[in-house]
């Protein structure tokens, strides 16, 4: 995959280098051309600019702050990169804890070798969601290691976003009863990648959702109050996996209806050849909205006035006197338990 | 790299037939008219065992039809000295070792494939043997291994591998071989006079490289009924009621109920293949022993691809230590849930026992789908 293949609306700038070399990370004087020519140049705000070693910011009452990093391979996918993984992963956290998103910390750990086309790519798809929504990037840190040592990049975002008044979204709220909602299409994300690495490469039109989901997600949270119990994005694990968190050592069961979880139809055809459970896919541009049963219509209505969540579907219900468990009824009947993961899930021999 | 086109429609249209819930139904239905008094059917396939569970078939039947879960997992079933040779090999500086996923966990003598990797193994997950041989295409420096386990089924693309870099003049190519036969395991079955098997449904997709005749003989021989039978809900049940109804009526039969994709010969052009570059010979399995002419070898004409000639070392670790029943389970004798040890002392994570290791043995389907009852 090159990078060439993705449309950059800001033109590259000239550099006097191609590559990131190790000097680029020393502090000296490679490295002060590198930020002026790229993450200066992007993310110019009055906090980033003053170059002090920290950021010093006024939010507006209760905070969430939320730290992610990015390793994904390979750091340009069909639908993306790792930069919108970055930015995207990390604001989501925090609209998953009832937070708009404010500010950003950006560091970076580059391979020496990374090209500069590549670098530019990637911050300036940081920037184009940045300004989107509003996010300012206040500071950062940048760390160059020998070629070998990462794999092109590797990327951590801290976030801080500002609370929406007196939201309180927690695991200990779910209740007997509650619908788990999903916002769209599961394990799209996760097969997009898999599709695209080395040794397991095939051919799909599948392309990754990451996104911004806090719009949709916070309109829930501002529109149901109380009755929106829980929320999460099922990253990596995938849906089962973020499940199996909220109940395990509680007295609920969850009970999904297999037929109702929703797969397109080309993630679902390359998790049956490999093998593998798309509940336990990896998601980017979803959420869970576990909320009480009585509102599950108006989630639903509230989700499908968004591009993101216009799939948005109930695919099951928390029930009391269980075991901690994620149920899955399938459409013949017969019940399984989704558990955790053991570990990776690996391509099945046959 | 090759690229593989998904088709989604066709595949997803073979797949949604298969699964039709009122079709299934109607299936389990009529064995519960049927079934008169306790039958034991063995499926084969540790892939059937995976679905029963996975669509909670087993727990859908009639209490007097008991499933036995058969040997039929090749992850399961690859000896440890294998394992620990993989393991070897991909330490080496020189070579870079590639395996299907589902070999990545299973333990050897002391570790995982997983674990050499993260202590500095290069070890590569593909999906199949021909990107193997395509990534020692664009590795001339070093030696490529491929971690070749897995029935009749895998040994046509093994073959062909070995057949393409043979063809290629590709020297860094190699192929660990672990393949099993499933006959001779199925004989070995019934030799063993504390089985308790009424009928067998063989695995489709064995037959559908190897085809129905292998089957014959042992219909005859051991007077059982033999259903070939697919992997999907629909075909699974097909499969158990056809068994039943010949089971009821005393009649040992082989009967092809997998015909969209298994036929009499099978697929000639596959066993010429395997013919061409492999010949039988005795294999151990995991958990059960030595079985004769129960695995293949490469022929000495495609020898200098043999990867066991890169490292010909006998270093003789020993199993997995424990009260494991593995050889009870993978025999049929037991079930999953009658080990003792089964849960808290071995599982997935910690696996005592063949069965344990790879996601579609007994004890891990078991054990993953929670069929703690």
């Amino acid at each position: 995959m090159s990078e060439k293949s993705f449309n950059v609306s800001c033109p590259v700038p000239e550099y006097s280098f191609e590559k990131i070399t190790l000097g680029h990370g020393s502090g000296g004087i490679l490295t002060s051309q590198l930020l002026e020519k790229t993450v200066y140049s992007l993310f110019s705000n009055d906090e980033l600019n003053s170059q002090h070693d920290g950021a010093i910011i006024s939010p507006k009452g209760r905070i969430a702050i939320s730290t992610d990093s990015f390793v994904v391979s390979p750091i340009f996918f069909p639908g993306g990169n790792i930069g919108d993984l970055a930015i995207n992963g990390t604001m989501n956290d925090l609209a998953m804890c009832g937070a708009r998103p404010k500010y950003l910390s950006l560091a970076l750990i580059i391979e020496e070798g990374l090209s500069m086309e590549k670098l530019w790519i990637i911050l300036h798809s940081i920037k184009v969601i940045a300004d989107q929504h509003g996010v300012q990037v206040i500071t950062g840190d940048t760390k160059v290691v020998e070629s070998g040592k990462g794999d092109e990049i590797f990327i951590n975002t801290t976030g801080i976003g500002e609370m929406l008044d007196d939201v309180s979204i927690s695991a200990n709220n779910i209740k007997s009863g509650d619908c788990v909602i999903v916002s769209g299409m599961i394990a799209t994300h996760g097969m997009c990648i898999m599709s695209v690495r080395q040794g397991l490469e095939f051919r799909t039109n599948l392309q990754s959702d990451t996104c911004y989901v806090g719009d949709a997600a916070l309109a829930l949270v501002k529109e149901l109050g109380n009755d929106l119990h829980f929320l999460r994005d099922p990253t990596r694990g995938g849906v089962a996996t973020s499940l199996n968190e909220l109940v395990n050592n509680t007295t609920y069961d969850i009970e999904l209806d297999e037929s109702e979880i929703p797969v397109l139809p080309e993630a679902r055809s390359a998790c049956e050849m490999l093998g593998l459970d798309p509940l336990y896919v990896a998601n980017e541009g979803i959420f869970i909205a576990v909320v009480a049963s009585g509102s599950a219509r108006q989630a639903l209505d509230i989700l499908q006035r968004f591009d993101i969540s216009k799939q948005a579907v109930c695919i099951g219900k928390v029930l009391e006197g269980g075991r901690g468990r994620v149920v899955v009824r399938s459409s013949l009947g017969g019940k399984r338990v989704a558990g955790k993961l053991p570990g990776d899930q690996l391509p099945r021999i046959c | 790299m090759n690229r593989r086109k998904i088709n989604k429609l066709d595949l997803m249209k073979y797949l949604d037939e298969y699964r039709d819930a009122d079709l299934a139904k109607k299936y389990l239905d009529e064995v519960h008219k049927i079934a008169s008094r306790p039958w034991s059917i063995m499926e084969i396939c540790g892939g059937q065992t995976h679905s029963l569970l996975k669509y909670g078939i087993v727990d859908l039947l009639p209490n007097n039809i008991t499933l036995v879960h058969g040997p039929g997992c090749p992850v399961c079933v690859t000896p440890v000295s294998a394992i620990n040779l993989a393991i070897r090999l991909s330490m080496r500086p020189d070579t870079i070792l590639c395996s299907f996923g589902d070999m990545m966990r299973v333990p050897g003598s002391k570790e995982s494939l997983l674990a050499a990797r993260a202590s500095g193994g290069k070890v590569q997950t593909v999906y199949s043997p021909l990107d193997a041989v395509s990534i020692a295409g664009l590795n001339p420096d070093k030696r490529v291994v491929f971690f070749g386990v897995g029935f009749e089924t895998t040994a046509p693309a093994n073959a062909l591998a070995i057949l393409q870099a043979y063809s290629r003049g590709i020297t860094n190519f190699f192929l660990l071989p672990s393949m099993v036969l499933v006959p001779p395991a199925i004989e070995a079955l019934f030799g063993d006079p504390d089985t308790r098997v009424d009928g067998l449904l063989a695995a489709g997709h064995v037959c559908s490289v190897m085809g129905t005749m292998q089957y014959e003989s042992i219909v005859k021989k051991h007077q059982i009924p033999i259903v070939v039978t697919g992997f999907e809900p629909v075909d699974l049940l097909l499969g158990i009621l056809t068994c039943l109804r010949y089971l009821e009526n005393g009649t040992a039969v082989l009967d092809n109920k997998y015909s969209r994709v298994v036929s009499h010969e099978g697929n000639t052009q596959a066993k010429a293949m395997i013919d061409e570059v492999f010949e039988v010979a005795d294999q151990e399995w995991r958990g059960i022993g030595v079985l004769n002419s129960s695995g293949l070898k490469i022929r000495q004409k495609y020898q200098q691809f043999d990867a066991r000639l890169i490292d010909p070392g006998v270093e003789e670790l020993p199993d997995l230590q424990s009260a494991c029943i593995a050889g009870q389970i993978l025999k049929g004798l037991k079930k999953p849930l009658e080990c003792p040890l089964f849960g808290e002392i071995c599982n997935p994570q910690q696996p005592k026992g063949a069965p344990m290791v790879s996601t579609e043995g007994a004890c891990a389907a078991y054990y993953n789908y929670q069929h703690f009852t």
